[in-house]
């Protein structure tokens, strides 16, 4: 083992308490504007479920990135997550076309 | 992959705290946890794929968004649609999105209580700055982090005991219908993570408690558990809006 390896991953930056403030309110924020929309008429749009979807994807990018450090950590643990997400994604929707609860064209 | 063990003293005699790097210059045990973390999301990735699936495809009730009739079978998005039906035959939509959004806010501030217990335990040793209050005082804490998230961890089990609970009373089992096995799968998958979450939370309290979380063989404990409580945490965030919001 490399000394300067050793060091460089004693010294990763993480976040200040403010910055874990913030993204907990933010959350938070997120979390009621999703749980507003459900109970007004845009329910029954079909923009409904996308825009869920989208802050839903912002919610888990925020704890990712923040809570995780993963926007701060070495590299390999982006690559490890980002391998694992991705066959699951894959994965989640090869199951809904091969099922037919996903349809290409209708 | 070449394994190099970095002994540093940590202050206790004849104690040397053993940190175990590879090659690349970081942890086993870190890659370890996101090598796990990476395949767990292949099982929830498999378990939501099979709840959606399943969507729409029960033959009898309880419905989790519509409402129905027990007797003809009638199912419907209001419920004026079940308004032929016998009182005592109709069933509401089982999911109860007050109750889950409370313990959704719960399991999120949870995360908050978490990177602050990390945060604590890395800066222990730095004297608190002059004039310090309690709240200061309260940032420095580990243990009491480490409890709140633990603690916070159990409100969520409570509230997901209070739903599993109800809706069984409501006539909704794992046997029921496809909904019920599908659904139970895999909210009870991810409750079973969040109790082992819960117990780590607490070991490493009782840790704290008896020797103190200290040196860098420690944030790394610390560090690991935070990053599977989060990962719990960004689970609950997709199946919240993929089973409980998205009709």
């Amino acid at each position: 083992m490399s000394d300067h390896n050793a060091a460089a991953h004693d010294h990763v930056e993480h976040p200040t308490w403010k910055q874990y403030k913030w993204v907990g309110f933010w959350l938070l924020v997120i979390t009621a504007i999703e749980v507003w929309v459900y109970y007004t008429p845009f329910k029954d749009s079909k923009l409904f479920a996308p825009a869920l979807l989208l802050m839903s994807a912002v919610k888990f990018g925020v704890v990712v990135f923040y809570y995780m450090h993963l926007k701060y950590d070495h590299p390999l643990f982006k690559r490890l997550f980002a391998m694992g997400l991705g066959i699951a994604i894959c994965t989640l929707f090869a199951l809904l076309f091969l099922f037919g609860a996903l349809k290409i064209g209708g | 992959m070449t394994v190099a063990t970095a002994d540093t003293p940590t202050g206790h005699e004849g104690h040397h705290e053993h940190v175990h790097y590879t090659s690349t210059g970081l942890e086993n045990r870190k890659i370890a946890i996101w090598a796990l973390i990476g395949s767990e999301c292949m099982l929830f990735a498999s378990l939501i794929s099979t709840y959606l699936i399943y969507k729409g495809r029960s033959k009898v009730g309880p419905f989790p968004h519509e409402w129905s009739c027990k007797t003809s079978n009638v199912v419907g998005k209001t419920a004026e649609l079940v308004a032929g039906c016998a009182p005592a035959d109709v069933l509401k939509p089982i999911l109860d999105i007050p109750v889950t959004s409370q313990s959704t806010f719960v399991l999120l501030m949870s995360s908050l209580a978490m990177v602050l217990a990390l945060a604590a335990v890395e800066n222990k040793g730095h004297p608190l700055p002059a004039g310090a209050g309690w709240w200061d005082r309260c940032l420095a804490s580990s243990k009491f982090w480490l409890m709140a998230t633990a603690v916070m961890g159990v409100a969520f089990i409570g509230y997901q005991s209070y739903e599993f609970t109800s809706f069984v009373h409501e006539g909704l089992t794992i046997k029921t219908n496809l909904f019920g096995s599908s659904f139970f799968t895999l909210t009870g998958f991810h409750g079973a993570h969040v109790s082992v979450g819960v117990l780590w939370l607490l070991t490493l309290f009782a840790i704290d408690v008896k020797r103190g979380l200290k040196g860098k063989n420690d944030v790394l404990l610390v560090d690991i558990c935070a990053l599977y409580w989060h990962f719990v945490d960004v689970v609950w965030i997709a199946i919240f809006t993929l089973i409980y919001l998205i009709q």
